[in-house]
Protein backbone atom coordinates (compact mmCIF):
# COMPACT_ATOMS: atom_id res chain seq x y z
CA UNK A 1 0.00 0.00 0.00
CA UNK A 2 2.80 2.39 0.95
CA UNK A 3 6.30 1.89 -0.30
CA UNK A 4 9.33 3.96 0.62
CA UNK A 5 12.48 3.76 -1.46
CA UNK A 6 15.69 5.37 -0.30
CA UNK A 7 13.89 8.26 1.36
CA UNK A 8 16.33 10.87 2.67
CA UNK A 9 15.91 14.22 4.30
CA UNK A 10 18.58 16.66 5.35
CA UNK A 11 18.33 19.82 7.43
CA UNK A 12 21.24 21.99 6.41
CA UNK A 13 24.08 19.52 6.56
CA UNK A 14 22.35 17.28 9.08
CA UNK A 15 20.94 14.00 7.77
CA UNK A 16 17.71 13.27 9.62
CA UNK A 17 16.79 10.42 7.25
CA UNK A 18 19.25 8.42 5.16
CA UNK A 19 18.01 6.09 2.45
CA UNK A 20 15.11 4.56 4.33
CA UNK A 21 13.19 1.85 2.45
CA UNK A 22 10.33 -0.34 3.58
CA UNK A 23 6.82 -1.41 2.63
CA UNK A 24 3.53 -1.17 4.48
CA UNK A 25 1.02 -3.80 3.46
CA UNK A 26 -2.72 -3.25 3.18
CA UNK A 27 -4.44 -3.89 6.51
CA UNK A 28 -1.22 -4.01 8.46
CA UNK A 29 -0.54 -2.48 11.87
CA UNK A 30 3.11 -1.59 11.58
CA UNK A 31 5.17 -0.30 14.48
CA UNK A 32 7.90 2.25 13.72
CA UNK A 33 10.26 2.60 16.65
CA UNK A 34 13.59 4.18 17.41
CA UNK A 35 15.21 6.28 20.10
CA UNK A 36 14.43 9.98 20.40
CA UNK A 37 15.75 11.94 17.44
CA UNK A 38 16.07 8.90 15.19
CA UNK A 39 13.89 10.48 12.47
CA UNK A 40 10.47 8.93 13.05
CA UNK A 41 8.54 12.20 13.02
CA UNK A 42 10.60 13.45 10.09
CA UNK A 43 9.58 10.33 8.16
CA UNK A 44 5.91 11.03 8.92
CA UNK A 45 6.39 14.62 7.83
CA UNK A 46 7.77 13.43 4.50
CA UNK A 47 4.99 10.91 3.90
CA UNK A 48 2.23 13.36 4.87
CA UNK A 49 3.65 16.19 2.80
CA UNK A 50 4.55 18.51 5.68
CA UNK A 51 8.16 18.20 4.51
CA UNK A 52 9.53 17.51 1.07
CA UNK A 53 11.90 14.54 1.03
CA UNK A 54 15.40 15.52 -0.16
CA UNK A 55 15.67 12.31 -2.17
CA UNK A 56 13.92 9.00 -2.72
CA UNK A 57 10.44 7.94 -3.67
CA UNK A 58 7.24 7.55 -1.68
CA UNK A 59 4.52 5.60 -3.45
CA UNK A 60 1.00 5.23 -2.13
CA UNK A 61 -1.33 2.74 -3.85
CA UNK A 62 1.10 2.69 -6.73
CA UNK A 63 1.30 6.46 -7.21
CA UNK A 64 4.15 8.79 -6.30
CA UNK A 65 3.10 11.17 -3.51
CA UNK A 66 6.53 12.51 -2.48
CA UNK A 67 6.50 16.31 -2.72
CA UNK A 68 2.72 16.73 -3.02
CA UNK A 69 1.12 19.30 -0.72
CA UNK A 70 -0.30 17.96 2.58
CA UNK A 71 -3.91 18.67 1.64
CA UNK A 72 -3.55 16.66 -1.59
CA UNK A 73 -1.94 13.78 0.28
CA UNK A 74 -4.77 13.87 2.80
CA UNK A 75 -7.28 13.67 -0.04
CA UNK A 76 -5.43 10.65 -1.45
CA UNK A 77 -6.18 8.86 1.84
CA UNK A 78 -3.23 9.39 4.18
CA UNK A 79 -3.95 10.98 7.56
CA UNK A 80 -1.49 11.77 10.33
CA UNK A 81 -1.57 12.79 13.97
CA UNK A 82 0.94 15.13 15.58
CA UNK A 83 3.25 14.01 18.34
CA UNK A 84 2.59 17.23 20.22
CA UNK A 85 -1.16 17.80 19.78
CA UNK A 86 -2.04 20.75 17.57
CA UNK A 87 -5.76 21.36 18.15
CA UNK A 88 -7.47 24.46 16.73
CA UNK A 89 -8.08 26.11 20.09
CA UNK A 90 -10.50 28.73 18.84
CA UNK A 91 -12.87 26.03 17.58
CA UNK A 92 -14.92 23.55 19.58
CA UNK A 93 -13.88 19.91 19.74
CA UNK A 94 -16.76 19.10 17.41
CA UNK A 95 -15.75 21.83 14.93
CA UNK A 96 -12.16 20.59 14.95
CA UNK A 97 -13.31 17.19 13.81
CA UNK A 98 -16.13 18.41 11.53
CA UNK A 99 -13.59 20.54 9.68
CA UNK A 100 -11.49 17.45 9.01
CA UNK A 101 -14.58 15.53 7.89
CA UNK A 102 -15.61 18.36 5.56
CA UNK A 103 -12.26 19.09 3.94
CA UNK A 104 -10.51 15.76 4.31
CA UNK A 105 -12.20 13.97 1.43
CA UNK A 106 -11.56 14.29 -2.26
CA UNK A 107 -15.13 15.60 -2.68
CA UNK A 108 -16.25 17.83 0.18
CA UNK A 109 -19.03 16.57 2.39
CA UNK A 110 -21.94 18.91 3.11
CA UNK A 111 -21.80 20.55 6.58
CA UNK A 112 -24.52 18.38 8.11
CA UNK A 113 -22.96 15.14 6.91
CA UNK A 114 -19.55 16.31 8.13
CA UNK A 115 -20.96 17.05 11.57
CA UNK A 116 -22.70 13.69 11.74
CA UNK A 117 -19.48 11.93 10.79
CA UNK A 118 -17.56 14.02 13.33
CA UNK A 119 -19.97 12.93 16.08
CA UNK A 120 -19.50 9.27 15.13
CA UNK A 121 -15.73 9.58 15.26
CA UNK A 122 -15.83 11.43 18.59
CA UNK A 123 -17.99 8.68 20.04
CA UNK A 124 -15.52 6.09 18.78
CA UNK A 125 -12.52 7.70 20.47
CA UNK A 126 -14.56 8.58 23.55
CA UNK A 127 -14.71 12.37 23.46
CA UNK A 128 -17.73 14.60 24.12
CA UNK A 129 -19.43 15.79 20.94
CA UNK A 130 -21.56 18.64 22.28
CA UNK A 131 -20.91 22.18 21.07
CA UNK A 132 -19.66 23.30 24.48
CA UNK A 133 -16.64 20.99 24.59
CA UNK A 134 -13.50 23.03 23.91
CA UNK A 135 -9.98 21.68 23.30
CA UNK A 136 -8.75 23.88 26.15
CA UNK A 137 -10.72 21.77 28.62
CA UNK A 138 -9.13 18.50 27.52
CA UNK A 139 -6.21 16.89 29.33
CA UNK A 140 -3.21 15.20 27.72
CA UNK A 141 -5.15 12.01 27.00
CA UNK A 142 -8.10 13.95 25.59
CA UNK A 143 -5.86 15.94 23.25
CA UNK A 144 -4.29 12.75 21.94
CA UNK A 145 -7.77 11.41 21.28
CA UNK A 146 -8.67 14.62 19.47
CA UNK A 147 -5.61 14.19 17.22
CA UNK A 148 -6.79 10.70 16.41
CA UNK A 149 -10.40 11.78 15.86
CA UNK A 150 -9.38 14.57 13.49
CA UNK A 151 -7.21 12.22 11.46
CA UNK A 152 -9.91 9.54 11.30
CA UNK A 153 -12.58 12.03 10.23
CA UNK A 154 -10.71 12.60 6.97
CA UNK A 155 -11.59 9.02 6.05
CA UNK A 156 -8.06 7.71 5.58
CA UNK A 157 -6.94 4.38 4.14
CA UNK A 158 -3.61 4.81 5.92
CA UNK A 159 -3.19 6.36 9.36
CA UNK A 160 0.15 7.65 10.59
CA UNK A 161 -0.08 7.81 14.40
CA UNK A 162 2.80 9.69 16.06
CA UNK A 163 3.48 8.81 19.72
CA UNK A 164 -0.13 8.26 20.64
CA UNK A 165 0.96 7.15 24.12
CA UNK A 166 3.24 10.05 25.02
CA UNK A 167 2.36 11.57 28.38
CA UNK A 168 -0.33 9.00 29.23
CA UNK A 169 -0.53 6.84 32.37
CA UNK A 170 -0.55 3.06 32.18
CA UNK A 171 -4.30 2.62 32.00
CA UNK A 172 -4.65 5.34 29.35
CA UNK A 173 -1.86 3.70 27.35
CA UNK A 174 -3.69 0.38 27.39
CA UNK A 175 -6.86 2.05 26.18
CA UNK A 176 -5.11 3.99 23.44
CA UNK A 177 -3.35 0.88 22.17
CA UNK A 178 -6.67 -0.98 22.18
CA UNK A 179 -8.24 1.86 20.22
CA UNK A 180 -5.60 1.71 17.49
CA UNK A 181 -6.12 -2.00 17.26
CA UNK A 182 -9.88 -1.52 16.89
CA UNK A 183 -9.41 1.13 14.22
CA UNK A 184 -7.44 -1.39 12.22
CA UNK A 185 -9.67 -4.40 12.93
CA UNK A 186 -13.10 -2.78 12.67
CA UNK A 187 -12.51 0.04 10.19
CA UNK A 188 -9.91 -1.75 8.08
CA UNK A 189 -7.53 1.21 8.23
CA UNK A 190 -3.86 0.44 7.69
CA UNK A 191 -1.74 1.97 10.46
CA UNK A 192 1.86 2.99 10.92
CA UNK A 193 2.34 3.62 14.59
CA UNK A 194 5.36 5.52 15.90
CA UNK A 195 6.45 5.19 19.49
CA UNK A 196 9.77 5.51 21.17
CA UNK A 197 8.77 3.37 24.14
CA UNK A 198 8.59 -0.17 22.85
CA UNK A 199 6.74 -2.22 25.45
CA UNK A 200 3.07 -1.51 24.75
CA UNK A 201 3.55 -1.19 21.02
CA UNK A 202 5.34 -4.52 20.67
CA UNK A 203 2.36 -6.38 22.07
CA UNK A 204 -0.08 -4.93 19.58
CA UNK A 205 1.65 -4.53 16.20
CA UNK A 206 2.08 -7.09 13.43
CA UNK A 207 5.52 -6.03 12.34
CA UNK A 208 8.18 -3.53 13.40
CA UNK A 209 10.60 -1.23 11.60
CA UNK A 210 13.41 0.26 13.69
CA UNK A 211 15.14 3.56 12.93
CA UNK A 212 18.35 4.84 14.45
CA UNK A 213 20.16 8.02 13.41
CA UNK A 214 17.90 8.28 10.38
CA UNK A 215 18.67 4.80 9.12
CA UNK A 216 16.62 1.64 9.15
CA UNK A 217 18.51 -0.81 11.35
CA UNK A 218 15.99 -3.64 11.64
CA UNK A 219 12.66 -4.88 10.36
CA UNK A 220 10.63 -7.94 11.31
CA UNK A 221 8.34 -9.58 13.85
CA UNK A 222 8.28 -7.90 17.27
CA UNK A 223 10.08 -10.82 18.99
CA UNK A 224 12.87 -11.03 16.43
CA UNK A 225 13.42 -7.30 16.48
CA UNK A 226 13.51 -7.10 20.26
CA UNK A 227 16.39 -9.59 20.27
CA UNK A 228 18.32 -7.97 17.45
CA UNK A 229 21.70 -6.85 18.80
CA UNK A 230 21.67 -3.61 16.78
CA UNK A 231 18.31 -2.69 18.25
CA UNK A 232 19.47 -3.47 21.77
CA UNK A 233 22.53 -1.33 21.20
CA UNK A 234 20.49 1.57 19.82
CA UNK A 235 18.25 1.45 22.84
CA UNK A 236 21.19 1.08 25.23
CA UNK A 237 20.18 2.41 28.58
CA UNK A 238 16.47 2.27 27.82
CA UNK A 239 14.43 -0.58 29.18
CA UNK A 240 13.40 -3.29 26.74
CA UNK A 241 10.41 -5.05 28.18
CA UNK A 242 8.23 -7.48 26.37
CA UNK A 243 5.18 -8.40 28.43
CA UNK B 1 -36.66 38.51 15.54
CA UNK B 2 -33.04 39.42 14.81
CA UNK B 3 -33.90 39.73 11.13
CA UNK B 4 -36.80 42.04 11.91
CA UNK B 5 -34.60 44.22 14.09
CA UNK B 6 -32.00 44.46 11.36
CA UNK B 7 -34.65 45.43 8.81
CA UNK B 8 -36.05 48.13 11.06
CA UNK B 9 -32.50 49.38 11.71
CA UNK B 10 -31.72 49.60 8.00
CA UNK B 11 -35.03 51.36 7.28
CA UNK B 12 -34.26 53.93 9.99
CA UNK B 13 -30.76 54.47 8.61
CA UNK B 14 -32.18 54.98 5.13
CA UNK B 15 -34.48 57.70 6.50
CA UNK B 16 -31.72 59.70 8.21
CA UNK B 17 -31.20 62.21 5.33
CA UNK B 18 -34.84 63.24 5.56
CA UNK B 19 -34.81 63.87 9.30
CA UNK B 20 -34.83 67.49 10.46
CA UNK B 21 -31.13 67.68 11.29
CA UNK B 22 -31.02 71.44 11.81
CA UNK B 23 -28.60 73.92 10.29
CA UNK B 24 -25.69 71.48 10.37
CA UNK B 25 -27.63 69.06 8.17
CA UNK B 26 -25.22 69.01 5.25
CA UNK B 27 -22.21 68.67 7.50
CA UNK B 28 -23.77 65.78 9.43
CA UNK B 29 -24.68 64.02 6.19
CA UNK B 30 -21.17 64.53 4.90
CA UNK B 31 -19.63 62.95 7.98
CA UNK B 32 -22.09 60.06 7.82
CA UNK B 33 -21.24 59.34 4.18
CA UNK B 34 -17.55 59.29 5.07
CA UNK B 35 -18.23 56.95 7.99
CA UNK B 36 -20.16 54.56 5.74
CA UNK B 37 -17.46 54.51 3.07
CA UNK B 38 -14.61 53.96 5.52
CA UNK B 39 -16.64 51.46 7.54
CA UNK B 40 -17.11 49.48 4.34
CA UNK B 41 -13.35 49.58 3.72
CA UNK B 42 -12.69 48.59 7.33
CA UNK B 43 -15.10 45.67 7.05
CA UNK B 44 -13.32 44.54 3.88
CA UNK B 45 -9.98 44.77 5.71
CA UNK B 46 -11.32 42.77 8.65
CA UNK B 47 -12.23 39.90 6.33
CA UNK B 48 -8.50 39.19 6.28
CA UNK B 49 -7.43 40.73 9.55
CA UNK B 50 -9.62 38.56 11.73
CA UNK B 51 -7.82 35.48 10.45
CA UNK B 52 -4.37 36.80 11.23
CA UNK B 53 -3.75 38.13 7.72
CA UNK B 54 -2.72 41.59 8.84
CA UNK B 55 -2.32 43.87 5.84
CA UNK B 56 -0.67 47.23 6.37
CA UNK B 57 -1.02 48.10 2.70
CA UNK B 58 -4.69 48.21 1.89
CA UNK B 59 -4.11 51.75 0.66
CA UNK B 60 -2.70 50.10 -2.46
CA UNK B 61 -6.08 48.63 -3.38
CA UNK B 62 -7.92 51.76 -2.35
CA UNK B 63 -5.68 53.96 -4.53
CA UNK B 64 -5.70 51.55 -7.45
CA UNK B 65 -9.50 51.56 -7.37
CA UNK B 66 -9.90 55.32 -7.08
CA UNK B 67 -7.30 56.17 -9.73
CA UNK B 68 -8.55 53.56 -12.20
CA UNK B 69 -12.08 54.91 -12.42
CA UNK B 70 -11.05 58.55 -12.18
CA UNK B 71 -8.43 58.27 -14.93
CA UNK B 72 -10.77 56.26 -17.16
CA UNK B 73 -13.47 58.89 -16.76
CA UNK B 74 -11.24 61.94 -17.11
CA UNK B 75 -9.19 60.78 -20.10
CA UNK B 76 -11.38 58.30 -21.95
CA UNK B 77 -14.85 59.19 -20.74
CA UNK B 78 -15.45 55.64 -19.55
CA UNK B 79 -18.36 55.47 -17.12
CA UNK B 80 -17.50 54.36 -13.58
CA UNK B 81 -20.16 51.69 -14.03
CA UNK B 82 -17.64 50.02 -16.34
CA UNK B 83 -14.64 51.42 -14.47
CA UNK B 84 -15.62 49.93 -11.12
CA UNK B 85 -15.49 46.27 -12.16
CA UNK B 86 -12.21 47.04 -13.94
CA UNK B 87 -10.85 48.71 -10.82
CA UNK B 88 -11.89 45.77 -8.64
CA UNK B 89 -10.40 43.39 -11.20
CA UNK B 90 -7.07 45.22 -11.17
CA UNK B 91 -7.00 45.19 -7.36
CA UNK B 92 -7.72 41.45 -7.39
CA UNK B 93 -4.90 40.97 -9.87
CA UNK B 94 -2.52 43.00 -7.72
CA UNK B 95 -3.56 40.96 -4.67
CA UNK B 96 -2.89 37.79 -6.62
CA UNK B 97 0.59 38.93 -7.63
CA UNK B 98 1.31 39.84 -4.02
CA UNK B 99 -0.52 37.00 -2.30
CA UNK B 100 0.40 33.96 -4.34
CA UNK B 101 4.17 34.07 -3.72
CA UNK B 102 3.61 35.13 -0.09
CA UNK B 103 1.26 32.27 0.68
CA UNK B 104 3.07 29.70 -1.43
CA UNK B 105 6.32 30.40 0.39
CA UNK B 106 4.75 30.81 3.79
CA UNK B 107 5.42 34.49 4.31
CA UNK B 108 3.27 34.93 7.42
CA UNK B 109 2.76 37.17 10.44
CA UNK B 110 5.06 40.18 10.69
CA UNK B 111 6.73 39.36 7.40
CA UNK B 112 3.44 39.41 5.55
CA UNK B 113 2.56 42.71 7.23
CA UNK B 114 5.87 44.19 6.09
CA UNK B 115 5.41 43.02 2.50
CA UNK B 116 1.96 44.63 2.36
CA UNK B 117 3.32 47.80 3.95
CA UNK B 118 5.85 48.02 1.13
CA UNK B 119 3.14 47.41 -1.47
CA UNK B 120 1.11 50.36 -0.20
CA UNK B 121 4.12 52.62 -0.49
CA UNK B 122 5.08 51.33 -3.94
CA UNK B 123 1.63 52.19 -5.28
CA UNK B 124 1.76 55.64 -3.68
CA UNK B 125 5.17 56.32 -5.22
CA UNK B 126 4.02 55.03 -8.60
CA UNK B 127 1.07 57.42 -8.55
CA UNK B 128 3.43 60.29 -7.74
CA UNK B 129 5.94 59.24 -10.39
CA UNK B 130 3.31 59.06 -13.16
CA UNK B 131 2.46 62.71 -12.61
CA UNK B 132 1.68 63.35 -16.27
CA UNK B 133 -1.64 61.60 -15.90
CA UNK B 134 -2.14 61.31 -12.19
CA UNK B 135 -1.24 64.85 -11.23
CA UNK B 136 1.43 63.48 -8.91
CA UNK B 137 1.20 64.43 -5.28
CA UNK B 138 -1.09 67.36 -6.11
CA UNK B 139 -3.86 64.93 -6.89
CA UNK B 140 -6.58 64.78 -9.46
CA UNK B 141 -10.06 66.24 -9.72
CA UNK B 142 -12.86 64.18 -11.19
CA UNK B 143 -14.17 65.84 -14.37
CA UNK B 144 -17.51 67.44 -13.58
CA UNK B 145 -20.53 65.84 -15.22
CA UNK B 146 -23.31 67.98 -13.83
CA UNK B 147 -25.42 68.03 -10.69
CA UNK B 148 -27.14 64.74 -11.39
CA UNK B 149 -25.53 62.29 -13.74
CA UNK B 150 -26.31 58.64 -13.24
CA UNK B 151 -23.91 57.43 -15.95
CA UNK B 152 -21.03 59.29 -14.30
CA UNK B 153 -22.20 58.47 -10.75
CA UNK B 154 -22.04 62.14 -9.80
CA UNK B 155 -24.69 63.70 -7.62
CA UNK B 156 -24.61 67.10 -6.03
CA UNK B 157 -27.33 65.99 -3.62
CA UNK B 158 -25.64 64.42 -0.60
CA UNK B 159 -28.75 62.40 0.19
CA UNK B 160 -28.25 60.29 -2.91
CA UNK B 161 -24.65 59.59 -2.01
CA UNK B 162 -25.71 58.72 1.46
CA UNK B 163 -28.05 56.04 0.11
CA UNK B 164 -25.40 54.70 -2.27
CA UNK B 165 -22.85 54.49 0.55
CA UNK B 166 -25.42 52.84 2.81
CA UNK B 167 -26.11 50.19 0.17
CA UNK B 168 -22.42 49.51 -0.41
CA UNK B 169 -21.79 49.30 3.34
CA UNK B 170 -24.64 46.79 3.67
CA UNK B 171 -23.13 44.68 0.89
CA UNK B 172 -19.87 44.71 2.87
CA UNK B 173 -21.65 43.52 6.02
CA UNK B 174 -23.45 40.86 4.03
CA UNK B 175 -20.16 39.52 2.63
CA UNK B 176 -18.65 39.48 6.15
CA UNK B 177 -21.68 37.60 7.46
CA UNK B 178 -21.62 35.19 4.55
CA UNK B 179 -17.96 34.29 5.20
CA UNK B 180 -18.66 34.09 8.94
CA UNK B 181 -21.44 31.57 8.79
CA UNK B 182 -19.82 29.10 6.39
CA UNK B 183 -17.28 26.31 6.83
CA UNK B 184 -14.92 28.83 5.25
CA UNK B 185 -14.76 30.68 8.55
CA UNK B 186 -13.74 27.58 10.51
CA UNK B 187 -11.20 26.74 7.83
CA UNK B 188 -9.68 30.22 7.87
CA UNK B 189 -9.73 30.26 11.65
CA UNK B 190 -7.85 26.95 11.63
CA UNK B 191 -5.36 28.29 9.08
CA UNK B 192 -4.84 31.43 11.17
CA UNK B 193 -4.01 29.28 14.18
CA UNK B 194 -1.87 26.55 12.65
CA UNK B 195 -1.27 26.21 8.92
CA UNK B 196 0.51 22.88 9.21
CA UNK B 197 -2.32 21.26 11.15
CA UNK B 198 -4.92 22.81 8.84
CA UNK B 199 -3.21 21.43 5.74
CA UNK B 200 -2.92 18.00 7.36
CA UNK B 201 -6.71 17.66 7.52
CA UNK B 202 -7.10 18.49 3.86
CA UNK B 203 -7.66 22.26 3.91
CA UNK B 204 -6.04 23.84 0.83
CA UNK B 205 -4.25 26.54 2.80
CA UNK B 206 -2.82 28.62 -0.04
CA UNK B 207 -6.11 28.63 -1.94
CA UNK B 208 -8.14 29.76 1.05
CA UNK B 209 -5.77 32.55 2.03
CA UNK B 210 -5.62 33.70 -1.55
CA UNK B 211 -9.37 33.77 -1.98
CA UNK B 212 -10.05 35.82 1.14
CA UNK B 213 -7.24 38.21 0.18
CA UNK B 214 -8.62 38.70 -3.34
CA UNK B 215 -12.10 39.28 -1.94
CA UNK B 216 -10.83 41.84 0.54
CA UNK B 217 -8.75 43.62 -2.10
CA UNK B 218 -11.60 43.79 -4.61
CA UNK B 219 -14.01 45.24 -2.06
CA UNK B 220 -11.43 47.75 -0.87
CA UNK B 221 -10.97 48.98 -4.45
CA UNK B 222 -14.73 49.53 -4.66
CA UNK B 223 -14.44 51.60 -1.47
CA UNK B 224 -11.75 53.68 -3.17
CA UNK B 225 -13.97 54.25 -6.19
CA UNK B 226 -16.85 55.32 -3.98
CA UNK B 227 -14.65 57.78 -2.12
CA UNK B 228 -13.38 59.26 -5.38
CA UNK B 229 -16.89 59.62 -6.78
CA UNK B 230 -18.13 61.29 -3.62
CA UNK B 231 -15.26 63.66 -2.84
CA UNK B 232 -14.42 64.14 -6.56
CA UNK B 233 -10.82 64.82 -5.65
CA UNK B 234 -8.16 62.23 -4.96
CA UNK B 235 -4.49 62.37 -4.06
CA UNK B 236 -1.89 59.73 -3.27
CA UNK B 237 -1.60 60.88 0.36
CA UNK B 238 -5.22 60.20 1.29
CA UNK B 239 -5.79 57.14 -0.87
CA UNK B 240 -2.54 55.19 -0.94
CA UNK B 241 0.52 54.59 1.15
CA UNK B 242 1.19 54.04 4.80
CA UNK B 243 -0.98 56.81 6.23
CA UNK B 244 -4.36 55.66 5.02
CA UNK B 245 -3.41 51.99 5.32
CA UNK B 246 -2.72 52.46 9.01
CA UNK B 247 -5.84 54.53 9.54
CA UNK B 248 -7.94 51.64 8.31
CA UNK B 249 -6.16 49.28 10.68
CA UNK B 250 -6.49 51.72 13.63
CA UNK B 251 -10.21 52.05 13.17
CA UNK B 252 -10.80 48.32 12.88
CA UNK B 253 -8.63 47.41 15.84
CA UNK B 254 -10.36 50.10 17.88
CA UNK B 255 -13.85 48.76 17.14
CA UNK B 256 -12.85 45.11 17.05
CA UNK B 257 -12.24 42.92 14.05
CA UNK B 258 -13.98 39.78 15.27
CA UNK B 259 -17.51 41.13 15.17
CA UNK B 260 -19.75 42.19 12.30
CA UNK B 261 -20.15 45.78 13.48
CA UNK B 262 -16.74 46.23 15.09
CA UNK B 263 -15.06 47.87 12.07
CA UNK B 264 -18.05 50.20 11.65
CA UNK B 265 -18.09 51.30 15.27
CA UNK B 266 -14.33 51.85 15.20
CA UNK B 267 -14.54 53.90 12.03
CA UNK B 268 -17.38 56.01 13.39
CA UNK B 269 -15.41 56.71 16.57
CA UNK B 270 -12.18 57.67 14.82
CA UNK B 271 -13.94 59.94 12.34
CA UNK B 272 -16.08 61.50 15.08
CA UNK B 273 -13.00 62.15 17.19
CA UNK B 274 -11.05 63.66 14.31
CA UNK B 275 -13.99 65.90 13.37
CA UNK B 276 -14.62 66.94 16.97
CA UNK B 277 -11.01 67.94 17.50
CA UNK B 278 -10.91 69.77 14.19
CA UNK B 279 -14.06 71.73 14.98
CA UNK B 280 -13.23 72.34 18.65
CA UNK B 281 -9.60 73.26 18.34
CA UNK B 282 -9.24 74.14 14.67
CA UNK B 283 -5.70 73.84 13.41
CA UNK B 284 -4.11 74.72 16.76
CA UNK B 285 -3.86 71.06 17.70
CA UNK B 286 -3.20 69.56 14.33
CA UNK B 287 -2.05 66.03 15.02
CA UNK B 288 -3.95 65.90 18.30
CA UNK B 289 -6.34 63.28 16.91
CA UNK B 290 -3.42 61.06 15.92
CA UNK B 291 -1.95 61.34 19.39
CA UNK B 292 -5.25 60.51 21.06
CA UNK B 293 -6.04 57.50 19.00
CA UNK B 294 -2.50 56.31 19.13
CA UNK B 295 -2.86 56.28 22.90
CA UNK B 296 -6.34 54.77 22.80
CA UNK B 297 -5.04 52.06 20.52
CA UNK B 298 -2.28 51.03 22.89
CA UNK B 299 -4.74 50.87 25.79
CA UNK B 300 -7.22 48.86 23.75
CA UNK B 301 -4.72 46.33 22.50
CA UNK B 302 -3.67 45.76 26.10
CA UNK B 303 -7.05 45.79 27.87
CA UNK B 304 -9.67 45.03 25.23
CA UNK B 305 -8.15 42.82 22.54
CA UNK B 306 -11.59 42.23 21.03
CA UNK B 307 -11.93 45.99 20.46
CA UNK B 308 -14.37 48.47 22.02
CA UNK B 309 -17.48 47.12 20.36
CA UNK B 310 -16.36 43.49 20.51
CA UNK B 311 -15.39 43.80 24.17
CA UNK B 312 -18.64 45.48 25.20
CA UNK B 313 -20.68 42.96 23.26
CA UNK B 314 -18.92 40.13 25.04
CA UNK B 315 -19.66 41.74 28.40
CA UNK B 316 -23.34 42.21 27.61
CA UNK B 317 -23.74 38.68 26.28
CA UNK B 318 -22.07 37.26 29.35
CA UNK B 319 -24.46 39.21 31.58
CA UNK B 320 -27.44 38.00 29.59
CA UNK B 321 -26.45 34.34 29.58
CA UNK B 322 -24.22 33.10 32.40
CA UNK B 323 -21.88 30.42 31.04
CA UNK B 324 -23.04 26.86 31.36
CA UNK B 325 -21.02 24.80 33.78
CA UNK B 326 -18.53 22.72 31.86
CA UNK B 327 -19.70 19.14 31.68
N1 LIG C 1 12.49 21.13 10.94
C1 LIG C 1 13.67 20.69 11.41
N2 LIG C 1 14.77 21.45 11.29
C2 LIG C 1 15.96 21.01 11.73
N3 LIG C 1 16.17 19.83 12.32
C3 LIG C 1 15.11 19.01 12.47
C4 LIG C 1 13.81 19.40 12.02
N4 LIG C 1 12.94 18.39 12.31
C5 LIG C 1 13.67 17.43 12.89
N5 LIG C 1 14.97 17.79 13.00
C6 LIG C 1 16.05 16.97 13.55
O1 LIG C 1 16.00 15.70 12.95
C7 LIG C 1 16.25 14.70 13.91
C8 LIG C 1 15.12 13.72 13.92
O2 LIG C 1 14.01 14.30 14.55
P1 LIG C 1 12.60 13.58 14.65
O3 LIG C 1 12.22 13.07 13.33
O4 LIG C 1 11.68 14.52 15.32
O5 LIG C 1 12.93 12.37 15.64
P2 LIG C 1 11.95 11.41 16.41
O6 LIG C 1 10.56 11.69 16.01
O7 LIG C 1 12.41 10.04 16.01
O8 LIG C 1 12.19 11.64 17.87
C9 LIG C 1 16.47 15.39 15.24
O9 LIG C 1 17.84 15.50 15.47
C10 LIG C 1 15.86 16.74 15.04
O10 LIG C 1 16.52 17.72 15.81
MG1 LIG D 1 8.98 12.29 17.10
Amino acid sequence: MLSLENVSRTFGGFRALQGVSFEVKQGELLGLIGPNGSGKTTLFNCVSGALRPSAGSIRFRGEEVGGLTPDRICHRGIARTFQIPRPFKKLSVLENVALAAHFGHMTREPDAAARARARDVLRLVGLPSDEAARPGLLGAAGLKKLELARALATGPALLLADETLGGLDLEEMRQAAGLLRRIRDEMGITIVWVEHIMATLMRVVDRVVVLDHGEKIAEGMPREVAEDPRVIEAYLGEKLVLG
Amino acid sequence: MKRLLALVGVALLALVPWLPLGPARLYILHVLVLVLIWAFVGTAWALMGRFGLVSLGHGAFLGLGAYTTTLLWNFLGVSPWIGTPLAAGLAVLLALVLGYPCFRFRVVGHYFALVTLALGEVIRLLIIAERDWTGGSLGLTLKDAGAFNLAAIQFADKRIFYLVALAVWLVGLWVWWWVDRSMTRSALEAIGEDETAAASVGIPVTGFKLRITLLSAGLTAVGGVLYAQYVTYINPGTLAGIGVSLQIVFAVVLGGMYTLLGPTVGTALTIALAEYLRVAFGVRFLGMADTIYGLALVLIIIFLPAGLYGGLRELVLRRAAPPRAAT
